[in-house]
């Protein structure tokens, strides 16, 4: 996928080429979106099970700290659309850069997120570790076992993510090989996926339990 | 064998291991999945051998529950899912519709690849003490109290699922995308159609099944109570997301089946399919409200009395969609010119066990029938009906079909038809004592049982060694026919796929020629 055969394939060829990755993608997307979607269709059964120790485990959950990473992560959405617009375009120089943007992005919010975990690990809410906070009754540990199963999926396809761009973009700098737009375009598609996910997964988590204390 | 065919060319190990023709891959299925085939079967044996008498006699209560899972795990996710999709579909389809391979040669071979990892945490996990949890892994047992090797097996079953969606993925776009020029939707044989609903079923069921999966591997080495009622989860939820996936499977193992009885069918009745639209629709259909249908494996299980109604309903609405097909092939047979071939044999055998599978599934749909009957050997008959009186026999009826494309020989046709009688009288016999048994009320998966129920699980089991003989013998005179079968011509069943347009075995790139559609399908002249 990746190389200079563009110049040599005629331009009925690329697009139908395009075409066939483009419908892979999100086919592969299809099948995403049911692994995330039953995840949360399987913690919003639990939470109908137990609404108030969920609200109350929510409640310990950062909300700003949770804000601030959608901020950050819509950021990193926009700054891919504008290295998919640059890709199409014919001054691609734009495209690299861009996509440097939002791997950087990422990564800042995974830090955010790390120092998070950190600040949980701190308060003794991981339910899996024996030092956990003795006060926690099973439906809160089990909250916690949903919050962490969650978001360290999401933090997983993002991490994915940021290697997938990391590549691309130096590949398209460091070397003679220019990247085809098509493939922009197709790690465009799975970066916006991973940002819808969190746009379900912020709300569905932190905003149950109120404000935080 | 013609020089330029794909079976001539590059010939080393290296080479058929870092192959991208779809057909090599399809072979290559073909050896993992007569394997996995062969581990489940002996497994089967041993189960049956062991109900000859009541009492204990070859293994312990142990062994027997690793043994029927070991037959279960491996059947499922190692024989039935992968068979005819991935060998036979592999082959075929991108002949079918005229293209030179599938969308993306590299992730195919790579899904064969990850499957055999599945495979090989698999038998590890047998090797190293087996699995007690039947294939169904319910919670807690799975999660607390098993001492089993439970998560090396989750992890083998989750491996097998990410190659099967990367297969549908690949099957769905090839058949979008590369559809050969004049091929339209409504050309299209009904073997694709039926490996498309498939597909869309591979694609969307399979990351429910891991992450149900992933959950009970979290919960037993967490501790967590996810689905554990004493550590505050809920078990049913475990089931919701288990049968959300493995009902649908039961479609990913029969769609398939369908479509191999479709081709073959027209071909040896010689005539189009009657209603070749109902016939493509209703696959997807079936595989639509397939995903609706999963509580009725829960009607005992405490979900509310309207869930219930629901899905019991639902499920009679998905016997419509199969119906329809049963009746448009025996229409098709009707007037037709029948010639009863070794794979026309299997395919009429098809029809006959399904009918019977399906059937027998009304009655498990049914609320009330269902109480009496859940979890018996009635079920048992009832899913082996379908899952090996179905899928298994086409799946031999499909390898005889296209034998001759994929190596370029012929069979003895005679050896043929005995197998498929042989299987038949065997099949029967094994499983339809099994429905006399469940409804007298003996239960699935016990170790011992009272001594009346013994005569029926003697006629089971003697029925079990006449179906082994019926599974050897195509296996012994198919490798024989590999080796020193006569040529055969391109198309040796006069049929009209454009699989049969090409020379046999096919060349590396399928087509001399780019192949342009001018014809509907199932063109036999009437
Ligand atoms: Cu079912």
């Amino acid at each position: 996928m990746i190389g200079d055969k563009k110049r040599t394939e005629s331009a009925e060829t690329y697009r139908r080429r395009r075409w066939t990755a483009h419908l892979g993608l999100w086919v592969f997307l299809g099948s995403e979106a049911m692994l995330f979607g039953s995840l949360a269709l399987g913690f919003i059964g639990l939470r109908m099970l137990y609404p108030e120790p969920f609200a109350v485990a929510s409640a310990h959950l950062k909300t700003a700290l949770g804000t601030l990473n959608t901020a950050i992560l819509l950021t990193s959405s926009l700054t891919m659309a504008l290295a998919v617009h640059a890709a199409r375009g014919t001054r691609r120089v734009g495209a690299p850069l861009f996509l440097f943007g939002t791997a950087a992005l990422g990564v800042l919010f995974l830090t955010i997120k790390g120092y998070e975990y950190y600040q949980e690990y701190h308060d003794h809410l991981v339910p899996w570790w024996s030092a956990r906070d003795p006060a926690l009754s099973p439906p809160v540990q089990l909250f916690f076992v949903c919050y962490f199963f969650l978001t360290g999926a999401h933090a997983l396809h993002l991490l994915l993510g940021i290697i997938i761009v990391l590549m691309v973009c130096s590949i398209d700098t460091f070397s003679a090989l220019r990247i085809p737009t098509v493939t922009v375009e197709c790690v465009g598609l799975y970066w916006h996926f991973v940002d819808i996910v969190w746009i379900f997964l912020f709300p569905l988590l932190y905003l149950y339990g109120g404000p935080s204390q | 064998m013609n020089e330029a065919s794909y079976l001539a060319e590059g010939g080393t190990l290296r080479q058929w291991l870092t192959t991208t023709d779809h057909k090599k891959i399809g072979i290559l299925y073909l050896f993992s999945v007569t394997f996995f085939f062969l581990v489940g079967g002996a497994a089967a044996a041993l189960v049956r051998t062991e109900l000859l008498f009541p009492d204990a006699y070859l293994v312990t209560s142990e062994g027997y529950n690793r043994l029927f899972t070991l037959h279960g795990i491996i059947m499922v996710w190692f024989f039935l899912i992968p068979s005819i999709p991935n060998t036979i579909g592999n082959f075929v389809i991108p002949l079918m519709i005229g293209a030179p391979d599938l969308a993306f040669p590299r992730l195919n071979l790579a899904s064969w690849y990850i499957f055999l990892g599945g495979g090989c945490f698999t038998l590890w996990a047998v090797i190293s003490g087996g699995i007690d949890t039947g294939w169904t892994f319910y919670t807690p047992f799975s999660t607390r109290f098993s001492e089993s090797r439970v998560l090396l097996a989750l992890i083998g079953i989750v491996f097998a699922g990410f190659s099967s969606v990367l297969t549908g993925l690949n099957f769905i776009v090839t058949t979008h995308r590369l559809r050969a020029p004049g091929m339209t939707w409504s050309r299209l044989p009904l073997f694709v159609w039926s490996h498309y609903a498939t597909s869309v079923i591979l694609v969307l069921a399979t990351p429910v099944l891991t992450l149900g999966l992933v959950l009970v591997g979290i919960e037993r080495v967490s501790g967590i109570g996810i689905f554990d009622p004493k550590l505050g989860g809920d078990p049913l939820l475990f089931e919701h997301i288990f049968w959300f996936y493995s009902h649908p499977a039961v479609y990913i193992m029969v769609l398939p089946a369908m479509g191999v009885v479709s081709e073959i069918i027209t071909c040896f009745a010689r005539r189009r399919i009657f209603g070749y639209t109902f016939v493509a629709l209703s696959s997807l259909a079936i595989a639509g409200i397939g995903f609706l249908v999963w509580g009725h494996h829960m009607f005992v299980s405490g979900q509310s009395l309207y869930a219930g109604l629901a899905f019991s309903l639902l499920s009679y609405l998905v016997a419509i969609p199969s119906a329809i097909k049963v009746f448009n092939w025996s229409l098709t047979l009707y007037k037709g010119e029948i010639y009863l071939s070794g794979p026309m044999l299997y395919v009429l055998s098809f029809i006959g066990l399904f009918t019977i599978g399906g059937l027998t599934g009304l009655f498990l749909a049914a609320l009330a029938v269902d109480v009496h009957v859940h979890d018996t050997y009635f079920v048992v008959a009832h899913f082996h009906y379908i899952m090996v009186g179905g899928t298994v026999t086409a799946y031999f009826g499909a390898l005889h079909f296209w034998w001759p494309k994929i190596t370029g020989r012929l069979y003895p046709d005679r050896f043929a038809k005995w197998a498929a009688l042989a299987i038949f009288v065997g099949f029967n016999m094994t499983f339809f004592p099994q429905f006399l048994m469940g409804y007298q009320g003996h239960p699935r998966r016990y170790h011992l049982y009272p001594p009346e129920f013994q005569t029926l699980h003697v006629v089971s089991t003697l029925g079990a060694a006449v179906l082994a003989i019926g599974y050897f013998l195509p296996m012994s005179y198919l490798l024989w026919s590999f080796f020193r079968g006569p040529r055969s011509g391109p198309n040796p069943w006069g049929a009209s796929g454009l699989e049969w347009k090409t020379t046999s075995p096919p060349p590396t790139h399928n087509f001399h020629e780019q192949p342009r559609v001018t014809w509907e399908a199932y063109t036999y002249d009437r």
